[in-house]
């Protein structure tokens, strides 16, 4: 069983979703972690200066809404769902919308279609108005390993 | 300017002075017109799995993301402010851990309004990739432009 699956186990057990981020070093590194203080499970990328693109503007840099998108839509299935694995990204495509300022980006995460080795998931990201999203991305994710999936007839 | 002087002056713009580039540690290869390439060391800051070492998808976004940029700006021929419209990231299998990452971006078209780009991740071989990209980006978008956005016109690749 994997780090990030018995942190998932001992999260569940305090009802503290927080826990999953510290698993994952590259989480931590981005001080991206889900919340669910609010009964709704979200995800936050709380700001720092490293997260800067555009020095001008200022802006975030485009990558790290992507990076915080997909981690959004792994601590999604992993709480949300009755996955037995980690999910591994096989693409996203983001779309940005409008420019991020230096502040704390917020995200959601929801499900499209979930099939049986494969999960569509919807993620959206926004800073202090939810109706003014700044990325929207759309990610698929194989929910079962090559290695344990039922041999195809 | 020969090339190591373009080759460091993409550095400084485009990796030294943007922070994130900055803090992921992207070293610039090579740029030419409409080409891009960068390097990511490995570190375990960036890992995603700790039981493997695997790194995350975000660095390879962030990374890809910043190549393609870099590639429309060898394409400008002034100086214009310019923003990613999308950008999508196939992951075609994961990266080896501890082995350093290179991107190569192409802009393969521009427009007065967008510019399209590809890039592949690889460990050292392109035609064994570790994530393939596509992006799209919006030319003319508001704000000053920055240096690394005017360093193609500048360098007049």
């Amino acid at each position: 069983m994997s780090t990030l699956l018995e942190r998932l186990a001992e999260a569940r057990k305090a009802g503290d979703v927080a826990r999953l981020a510290e698993a994952i070093p590259y989480a931590r590194w981005m001080k991206i972690a889900p919340e669910n203080g609010t009964g709704e499970l979200l995800t936050r990328m709380r700001y720092h200066d490293d997260l800067i693109g555009n020095t001008f503007l200022p802006a975030i840099h485009g990558g790290t809404l992507g990076a915080m998108l997909e981690m959004t839509a792994i601590f999604h299935l992993l709480w949300e769902t009755e996955t037995e694995t980690v999910p591994k990204i096989v693409n996203i495509t983001v779309d940005y919308l409008r420019s991020a300022r230096p502040v704390d980006v917020i995200a959601r995460a929801t499900v499209t279609k979930q099939g049986r080795r494969m999960v569509n998931v919807f993620a959206e990201a926004w800073q202090d108005d939810r109706s003014k999203p700044v990325a929207t991305a759309n990610a698929h994710f194989l929910i079962k390993s090559d290695a344990d999936a039922p041999p195809s007839l | 300017m020969d090339k190591a002087e373009r080759i460091a002056l993409f550095q400084k713009w485009f990796s030294d002075t943007i922070p994130h580039s900055k803090a992921l540690g992207l070293q610039v290869i090579d740029a030419g017109k409409g080409f891009a390439s960068m390097r990511l060391e490995w570190r375990e800051e960036l890992v995603g799995n700790p039981e493997t070492g695997v790194l995350a998808g975000g660095p390879l976004t962030a990374m890809l993301d910043g190549c393609c940029g870099m590639s429309v700006a060898t394409m400008l021929k002034a100086p214009e402010p310019f923003a990613t419209l999308d950008l999508r990231i196939d992951y075609v299998r994961p990266a080896e851990p501890g082995k350093a990452v290179i991107a190569e971006a192409e802009c393969y078209h521009i427009t007065r309004s967008v510019a399209f780009t590809r890039a592949f991740a690889h460990h050292g071989d392109a035609k064994n990739p570790i994530a393939a990209a596509a992006g799209t980006f919006m030319l003319g978008t508001k704000g000053k432009v920055t240096r690394a956005q005017s360093i193609g016109a500048e360098t007049k690749i």
